[in-house]
C-alpha cells in the first residue's frame, strides 16, 4: 500500500512547487539560494495530525524569526520542505536520500524514536562515507534516551528532554501526592513505551517505595480500534493513576476510553494536547489529565510569546503552538549558522556544542557538548477550562501550569560516548 | 477476575458487532461482483466525517439518518459510473480502482476535514452510565451501537431470506445470466447492493466515529481487519460474517484481557532463559501484547485449514 501512495504529496504544496519553476525560470534562483530545511515526519496516516502542524510551526518560526525580518547570513532565506515519513522508518531513510540528493544539510524531525534511530544511523553512516556532503539532524521531539546515550551521535542534537528526564518530573509530582498507592502503565509498544515503563517503574521505587505497580502494559502502536479492553484491566486493578506515553490517535483514544469507562483517576501524560486531542477531551477530561512538558501554554508571563502565538494564531486560526522549541532550534541553528558564517554542518556543530540562548519566553536553554542533550525548564500542567488565556483548538480548554523544574535540576549524568570526526 | 470477563465479554461483543457491520456489507458487495473492494473501510470513514459536520448544524438523530444515506448513494455513484466501466477490463483492474479509491478518500478527507481528530460527540441523551459493574461503567451509547447492529442483522436476514427482492438478489449472485434473462436489471441489482453495502459502512462510521475517534488514519486501522473477518467467515456469507465478527471481537477482547503470556508458557514446561538471552524479547511477550495480531494469526490458520471459510460455499 506504501508503494503506491509515496508520490502523492499534499496539495498545497502544489502552489509551492509552481513558484519554484517560476522562479528558475526567471533564472533568480541563483541570486540568493535558500537554506532548505528538510522535515521529515509524517504529513498522512494515523500520526499526520501531529507532523503537519509541527511542519507549519517551523516554517512560521522562520518566517517571524527570520526571513520576515531580511533572513540569514545576509539575506539567504530560510524555506522548510515537508517530507512526508508516514511514521515508517524505512520511508524516513528514503525521504532522506531525497534530501541528500537535493543537497539539503539539515533535516529536522521528532516523531517517532524510531524514526529518529533511523535517521540518526543513516546520516552517521552518510557523513562518514560522503564528507563533502554532510548532514545535520535535529531533533525536535524524539525522546528515547538512548539517541543521546549509549546511541549518541555527532551529528544529532536533541532539543527536548528525553523521556526520562520528563519522567523524573512526572514521578516527583506522583510520589508528593500521598492519594496515589497504586499505579497502572501503559504505552506503545515500541522502544519509547518500554522505556517509559522502565523508568516509570524504577524511579517510583526511589521515591516512593509503597506505591504499587499493579500493571505494564504494551499494545501495537497506532493498530488499536478500541482501548475499552484495556481501561477494563486498568479499572479491575485497583490503579489510582495512569501513566502512559501515548501519543496522537493512541493518545485521544485511550483518554477516551478511561473517561468514558467513569474512571476517576488521574493520567500523567506526556502529549495529551492539542490537534484535536484537547477538544476531544473537552470537559469530561478537566483536571484529570495532566502531562509533563517543557513549555507552559498558560499563565503567559512573556510578551515576545504572547505576541508570536497571536501571530500564529492570526495566521492559522485553526492552529496551536504545540512545539514552542522549533523556534529555540531555529534559534540554536541560526545563530551558529551566524557564528561560523557558514552553513557547513561540522562547523555548525560544533558551534552549537555547549551553546546557552534564551528562548522567546525567556528561559535560558542549554545544549550540552557532551551528549546534544538539551536543558531548560520542565512544567506538569493541567487540562482545564480555567484561567486560559491560549487555549488549544479554539475549545475554551488548555494546559494550566501547575508545578515547575528549574532546568538546573533536570541534568542527568551524560551516558553517551562519542566519536568525533575530525573536521 | 470475575468482573473483567464480563466487561471483556461486553467489549468483546461492541467490537465484535461493529465489525460486522462494516463486513456484512463488504462480503455481499464481493459475493455479487467477486471483487475485494479496498475501499469499503473508506465509507466508514466517509460515514463518521459526514455525520460530524451533519451534526454540528442538526445534532446527532438527523446524522444518524443522513450520513448512511449520503455514503450509500456516493457508493452507488462509485458502482455506476466508476466500477461498471472498470469491469470490462476485469477483476484486476477493478480491484486497483478500489484500491486507488481507498487513497483517493484518505486524501480528500484530509483535504476537506484537516488531519486533526475531530470532536464527534456522542448524543447527550445516551451520555449517561447504563449500569454500573464492580466500580466500572457501561456507557448507555455501547448499549445503543449494539442494538443498531443487532437491528441491521435482522433485518438484512430477514430482506435477504425472505423477501422478494433478496431471492433475486441471491440468485444474481450466482446465476446472473438467467436473472438477466428473466428480465430483472442486473446491473441495477449491483449498483442498489454496492450502494446499501456502502451505506451501512457508512453507518458503521456514524456510530462508531464518537466511540473510536475520529480521524483520517480510522479507514487504515479497521480496514485490514474487515478483510481478515470476511476471509474467514467465508466469503459472501452473512452468517460467517457475523461469526468471525463476533469471534475476533471476543478473541481481542479476552487477549487482551488475559494476563498470560510467554513467561508462563515457560513456567508450566520448566523452562527458563537468562535476562540477556539474545531472544529475550520474544520469552518476555504477553497475550496482551500481541492481541490486536491474533486476527491474522486466525486468518492464515484458516487460509491452510479451510480456505473457504467457516461458513463459504464456493471455494473460488
Amino acid at each position: 500500500m506504501n508503494i503506491l501512495k509515496s508520490t502523492v504529496c499534499p496539495l498545497r504544496c502544489i502552489p509551492r512547487f509552481c513558484l519554484a519553476l517560476a522562479m528558475l525560470c526567471a533564472g533568480q534562483a541563483f541570486a540568493q539560494d535558500p537554506i532548505r530545511i528538510a522535515f521529515i515526519d509524517p504529513q498522512s496516516g494515523t500520526f499526520a495530525a501531529t507532523g503537519e502542524s509541527g511542519y507549519l510551526q517551523l516554517q512560521f518560526a522562520a518566517d517571524y524569526f527570520y526571513n520576515d525580518k531580511g533572513g540569514v547570513l545576509g539575506g539567504r532565506k530560510i524555506e522548510v520542505v515537508a517530507l512526508d515519513n508516514k511514521g515508517s522508518a524505512a520511508d524516513s531513510q528514503q525521504q532522506l536520500r531525497r534530501a541528500i540528493s537535493e543537497g539539503m544539510q539539515f533535516v529536522v524531525s521528532g516523531n517517532g524514536s524510531a524514526v529518529a534511530s533511523a535517521l540518526s544511523t543513516a546520516i552517521e553512516r552518510h557523513n562518514r562515507r560522503n564528507p563533502e556532503q554532510r548532514v545535520l539532524f535535529l531533533n525536535y521531539a524524539a525522546v528515547d534516551p538512548i539517541l543521546t546515550g549509549a546511541d549518541c551521535s555527532f551529528w544529532h542534537f536533541r532539543f527536548d528532554a528525553h523521556s526520562d528526564m520528563k519522567m523524573d518530573v512526572m514521578t516527583s509530582h506522583i510520589a508528593a501526592n500521598p492519594a496515589i498507592h497504586k499505579v497502572y502503565i501503559i504505552g506503545q509498544d515500541y522502544s519509547f513505551g518500554k522505556a517509559v515503563g522502565d523508568a516509570a517503574i524504577n524511579m517510583l521505587a526511589a521515591k516512593r517505595p509503597d506505591i504499587e505497580v499493579v500493571g505494564n502494559e504494551l499494545h501495537p502502536i497506532g493498530q488499536v480500534k478500541d482501548f475499552t479492553p484495556y481501561v477494563t484491566k486498568i479499572a479491575s486493578s485497583g490503579a489510582d493513576a495512569i501513566i502512559t506515553g501515548n501519543w496522537g490517535g493512541d493518545m485521544v483514544a485511550l483518554a477516551r476510553s478511561i473517561i468514558d469507562a467513569g474512571l476517576d483517576v488521574p493520567i500523567y501524560t506526556f502529549y495529551a494536547a492539542y490537534d484535536g486531542i484537547t477538544a476531544t477531551l473537552g470537559e469530561a477530561g478537566k483536571n484529570k489529565i495532566r502531562l509533563v512538558h517543557n513549555d507552559y501554554a498558560n499563565p503567559v508571563t512573556n510578551d515576545v510569546r504572547r505576541a508570536y502565538t497571536e501571530a500564529f494564531k492570526a495566521k492559522f486560526p485553526h492552529k496551536d503552538i504545540t512545539q514552542p522549541r522549533l523556534a529555540t532550534l531555529l534559534q540554536m541553528l541560526v545563530g551558529a549558522m551566524e557564528q561560523t558564517s557558514s552553513t557547513d554542518p561540522f562547523a555548525i556543530a560544533t558551534a552549537m556544542e555547549d551553546m546557552r540562548v534564551t528562548n522567546m519566553t525567556g528561559e535560558e536553554v542549554w545544549m550540552r557538548g557532551d551528549d546534544h542533550q538539551a536543558f531548560q525548564p520542565l512544567y506538569i500542567s493541567v487540562h482545564t477550562d480555567e484561567d486560559i488565556v491560549f487555549d488549544a483548538d479554539n475549545s475554551g480548554f488548555g494546559l494550566l501550569t501547575e508545578f515547575s523544574v528549574p532546568a538546573a535540576d533536570t541534568i542527568a549524568p551524560s551516558s553517551c560516548n562519542m566519536t568525533r570526526p575530525s573536521q | 477476575m470475575f468482573e473483567v470477563l464480563i466487561f471483556a465479554t461486553l467489549n468483546g461483543l461492541v467490537t465484535g458487532l461493529l465489525l460486522f457491520m462494516l463486513a456484512s456489507g463488504l462480503t455481499l458487495i464481493f459475493s455479487m461482483m467477486g471483487v475485494l473492494n479496498f475501499a469499503h473501510a473508506s465509507f466508514y470513514m466517509l460515514g463518521a466525517y459526514f455525520a460530524y459536520s451533519i451534526s454540528l448544524y442538526t445534532g446527532f438523530w438527523p446524522a444518524l439518518i443522513l450520513a448512511p444515506i449520503l455514503v450509500g448513494v456516493l457508493g452507488a455513484l462509485v458502482e455506476r459510473y466508476g466500477l461498471r466501466r472498470v469491469h470490462k477490463s476485469g477483476h484486476v483492474a477493478e480491484l486497483i480502482f478500489t484500491f486507488g479509491l481507498a487513497f483517493l478518500i484518505e486524501e480528500a478527507v484530509q483535504f476537506f476535514w484537516g488531519r486533526a481528530t475531530k470532536d464527534y460527540r456522542s448524543p447527550d441523551i445516551l451520555d449517561f452510565p447504563l449500569f454500573t459493574l464492580f466500580g466500572q461503567n457501561f456507557p448507555a451509547y455501547k448499549a445503543f451501537m449494539i442494538f443498531i447492529s443487532v437491528a441491521i442483522f435482522i433485518a438484512l436476514y430477514f430482506v435477504l431470506t425472505r423477501t422478494r427482492i433478496g431471492i433475486i438478489i441471491q440468485a444474481a449472485i450466482t446465476h446472473p445470466h438467467t436473472v438477466g434473462n428473466l428480465g430483472h436489471n442486473v446491473p441495477m441489482i449491483f449498483m442498489a447492493v454496492f450502494g446499501v453495502g456502502s451505506g451501512l459502512a457508512g453507518l458503521a462510521g456514524v456510530i462508531a466515529g464518537p466511540v473510536l475517534t475520529t480521524f483520517p488514519g480510522m479507514a487504515v486501522v479497521l480496514g485490514s481487519i474487515v478483510f481478515v473477518i470476511v476471509v474467514i467467515g467465508g466469503l459472501g456469507s452473512l452468517a460467517g460474517a457475523l461469526v468471525a465478527s463476533l469471534l475476533i471481537g471476543l478473541l481481542q477482547s479476552y487477549a487482551i484481557a488475559s494476563d498470560l503470556g510467554m513467561p508462563d508458557l515457560l513456567n508450566w514446561l520448566g523452562v527458563s532463559f537468562e535476562r540477556d538471552h539474545p531472544l529475550n524479547d520474544i520469552w518476555r511477550l504477553t497475550l496482551p501484547q500481541i492481541a490486536p495480531i491474533l486476527p491474522y494469526l486466525l486468518l492464515v490458520l484458516v487460509l491452510i485449514f479451510r480456505p473457504s471459510g467457516l461458513f463459504g460455499k464456493r471455494e473460488s
